[in-house]
């Protein structure tokens, strides 16, 4: 055990000191913030920019319709649409509506023209103003005063709540959704990652042929469990500084945005509200309300078991094909059979994300070689615990059986170089007495 | 590969040649006494004792395949190689500066294994070997790599650890190393044990009668009893003549006959290198 500990250490240490590990870590957070924090910038700065659109109405029934805001300004020009046209340029609008004599229950004809492709809000403008004020005659044609219309009109923004065994809590599909597919992408690139990193581990010292010396001194199963989990702690602390890094971008780029919150709160669990009309409260939805939606202790806790599972489950069939090769360009047919249950599962998370209690979710989070990345994806929409339980155990079950697997294949595999290797070979040293 | 048969006693304090040609199992031998391989029959006793993991302190393993974290710094791969043997970290770091001040490789503790050369690596590699100070050190092919002059320092470090009692199995097919420093040899051969015992016992054992004389003039009138194999001039009228004699005379009676022929400048008997042992043994077995 003692030994075990010393290889732990060193694969840590020599790993968590690299310079790439560093960059990587420090930096794949900000990239992200700053990604993200670009597109934000974009979008806001687009907002700000006014456009021109010009307008012909030859009905008259749109006169002063159109109202400007802040992104769009109505110009009503009273000009013949050909000449408009043609002179559209030296006009200097952005676009050029041409609204002709139309019968309001036929109302075909009207026209949009513009040199770039319209904005789709400003399309969605127009026509808003467009319909609603052809309703508006059409009702008034049916004898509708203008206080019955205004009565008529309703406005409803639908709140969505989730109830729990805990409480009444506010969701939010969306962040639901984006939680769940970020989780199962994430957890299959670290399994990737991860995995290949216990390969490449066990094919240097192979290649190396340090590894005799290492194991005249230790057993190859203690230095193939003690490579597994030094790498587990690298992933964990990479994982661990990206969510601390994470929050902090976050909290100081929110709070440079105007949104004053104590960060603090974000890294607490969203409380269950208390009482319903608390819920009820009508809040300006923000980005804040949306995150506190969501379990993220829960969802990292969940994140850092299926993580460690599914990571001792493949980095022990990693290993195998480290052993069983002598270079990296001979790993790729060994490590084919092994990606196919997590391709599968990422392909399968389209399904599962838009189905998460079905029969394919259900058995693809029970399956040791597919619950890690299924199961992330089915939790931020809450699992019974006992579904939980059996998926945990079932992996447990599964990584404890495919290293011990692993073990026998890899104790041979390491001292054996340059033959041709294929599965046969595999299972002959999987039997193999020694 | 498979060994059959295969007995071996190694005396302790004693450097124990370990001999054979490519693929005859010295490996495998090997291996199994480190307890990287388990015997399908068989057993290793360690003065007495059946080998167990425990010995693994005691013993130091030199493979010939051998490596190191091209990553590393040389004092941080001698302490952990010497802590997966067991070695305590205080005792580990004073035993490898004393080693790195030995071998004049003090100065590169602090660098990476790949900044050094082929030789400077195969010293840290045997420094690896000899750390934990074990009684049975195992060296395959330890010269390989390195150039005559570190071949020499080696070797005498090689002594120097016998001396202070350790035993040592040493593999190789360079015979005039084994010439040098080995005290008891086995041969192995396609699996097989084919030749095992003390190198002076073996050297006896193999010898030819045959000596070699060098005189002035050429040689007249021997008794027939002696048959000359060869007889060449070498400068100004001396001669350099191969003698075998009948196993029932000894060499003072063919040097009682030479006086009275010739005057001879130099008389020894012809002692079978190693390397012709080797090579006889080997041939004989295969044929």
């Amino acid at each position: 055990m003692n030994k075990i500990l010393l290889v732990v250490k060193r694969e840590y240490i020599t790993r968590v000191r690299k310079k790439s590990f560093i960059v990587m870590t420090l930096l794949t957070p900000l990239l992200f913030a700053g990604l993200i924090g670009g597109l934000l910038w974009i979008a806001t700065t687009e907002q700000s920019e006014q456009k021109v659109i010009a307008v012909i109405d030859d009905s008259g029934l749109f006169k002063d319709k159109f109202q400007s805001t802040d992104d769009l300004n109505f110009l009503y020009l009273h000009q013949d649409v050909e000449t408009a046209k043609t002179n559209f340029s030296q006009l200097g609008p952005d676009g050029l509506l041409y609204i002709p004599k139309i019968d309001i229950y036929h109302p075909e004809g009207i026209q949009l023209y513009s040199e770039s492709n319209p904005h789709f809000g400003v399309i969605n403008k127009i026509e808003n103003t467009l319909e609603k004020e052809i309703e508006y005659l059409k009702m008034k044609q049916l004898g509708l005063d203008q206080q019955t219309l205004e009565n008529i009109e309703t406005r409803i923004s639908l709140k969505t709540l989730s109830l729990t065994s805990s409480g009444i809590k506010a969701s939010n599909a969306e962040a639901t959704f984006g939680t769940a597919y970020v989780s199962s992408l994430l957890i299959y690139f670290f399994l990737f990652l991860y995995g290949v990193q216990v390969m490449k581990g066990v094919i240097e010292e192979k290649y190396n042929r340090i590894i005799e010396v290492i194991i005249s001194s230790i057993k190859p199963f203690q230095l193939m469990m003690g490579k597994i989990l030094g790498i587990a702690a690298v992933g964990l602390t990479q994982f661990l500084v990206w969510v601390l890094l994470s929050f902090l971008v976050t909290a100081s780029g929110m709070s440079l945005m105007g949104l004053k919150q104590d960060p603090a709160d974000l890294i607490t669990e969203a409380a269950p509200l208390g009482s319903e009309s608390a819920v009820l409260q009508e809040a300006a939805p923000g980005m804040w309300e949306m995150m506190e939606s969501i379990p993220f202790t829960y969802v990292m806790v969940t994140f850092v078991i299926y993580f460690l599972g599914g990571y001792f489950l493949y980095a022990s069939l990693f290993a195998v094909v480290g052993s069983a090769v002598d270079s990296d360009a001979d790993s790729q047919q060994f490590m084919f059979p092994i990606t196919i249950p997590l391709i599968i599962s990422i392909v399968a998370l389209g399904f599962v994300l838009n189905d998460p209690d079905g029969q394919i979710a259900f058995w693809m989070s029970m399956i040791p070689l597919t619950s890690p990345v299924i199961m992330l994806g089915r939790i931020p929409f809450g699992v019974p615990f006992w579904q939980l339980a059996m998926s945990v155990t079932l992996l447990i079950g599964g990584f404890i059986f495919t290293t011990w697997v692993a073990g026998r294949i890899y104790r041979v595999g390491i001292l054996t170089h340059g033959s041709k290797v294929n599965y046969k070979t595999l299972t002959k040293w999987f039997f193999q007495n020694y | 590969m498979a060994l059959s048969n295969v007995s071996l006693q190694v005396p302790g304090q004693s450097i124990f040649g370990l001999l054979g040609p490519n693929g005859a199992g010295k490996t495998t031998l090997i291996r199994i006494i480190t307890s990287i391989l388990q015997a399908d029959s068989g057993s290793v006793l360690l003065k007495g004792e059946k080998l167990n993991r425990d010995h693994i302190l005691n013993i130091g393993y030199l493979p010939e395949e051998r490596g190191l974290y091209k990553k590393m710094k040389v004092g941080e791969q001698l302490l952990y190689l010497a802590r997966l043997k067991g070695l305590k970290r205080a005792p580990a770091v004073q035993r490898i500066r004393i080693w790195l001040d030995k071998l004049d490789m003090l100065e590169w503790i602090g660098k990476n294994i790949e900044d050094l050369s082929k030789g400077m690596q195969q010293k840290i590699q045997f420094i690896a070997t000899v750390l934990h100070e074990p009684e049975l050190i195992i060296l395959d092919e330890p010269f390989s790599g390195f150039d005559p002059i570190n071949v020499n320092i080696i070797k005498d470090e090689i002594l120097d650890l016998k001396a202070k009692g350790a035993t040592i199995i040493f593999s190789t097919h360079r015979m005039e190393s084994v010439e040098s420093l080995c005290d008891h040899i086995a041969l192995i051969n396609k699996s097989e044990k084919i030749l095992d015992g003390p190198k002076k016992e073996i050297k006896h054992r193999y010898r030819t009668n045959k000596f070699e004389i060098d005189h002035i003039g050429v040689l007249h009138g021997l008794d027939q009893k002696y048959q000359i194999i060869s007889s060449e001039p070498t400068e100004q009228n001396r001669f350099h003549t191969v003698i075998k004699i009948p196993d029932d005379c000894n060499p003072n009676q063919l040097l009682t006959a030479l006086i009275t022929l010739t005057e001879i400048h130099r008389f020894s008997e012809v002692i079978p290198s190693m390397n012709d042992i080797f090579i006889s043994k080997v041939s004989e077995q295969n044929e």
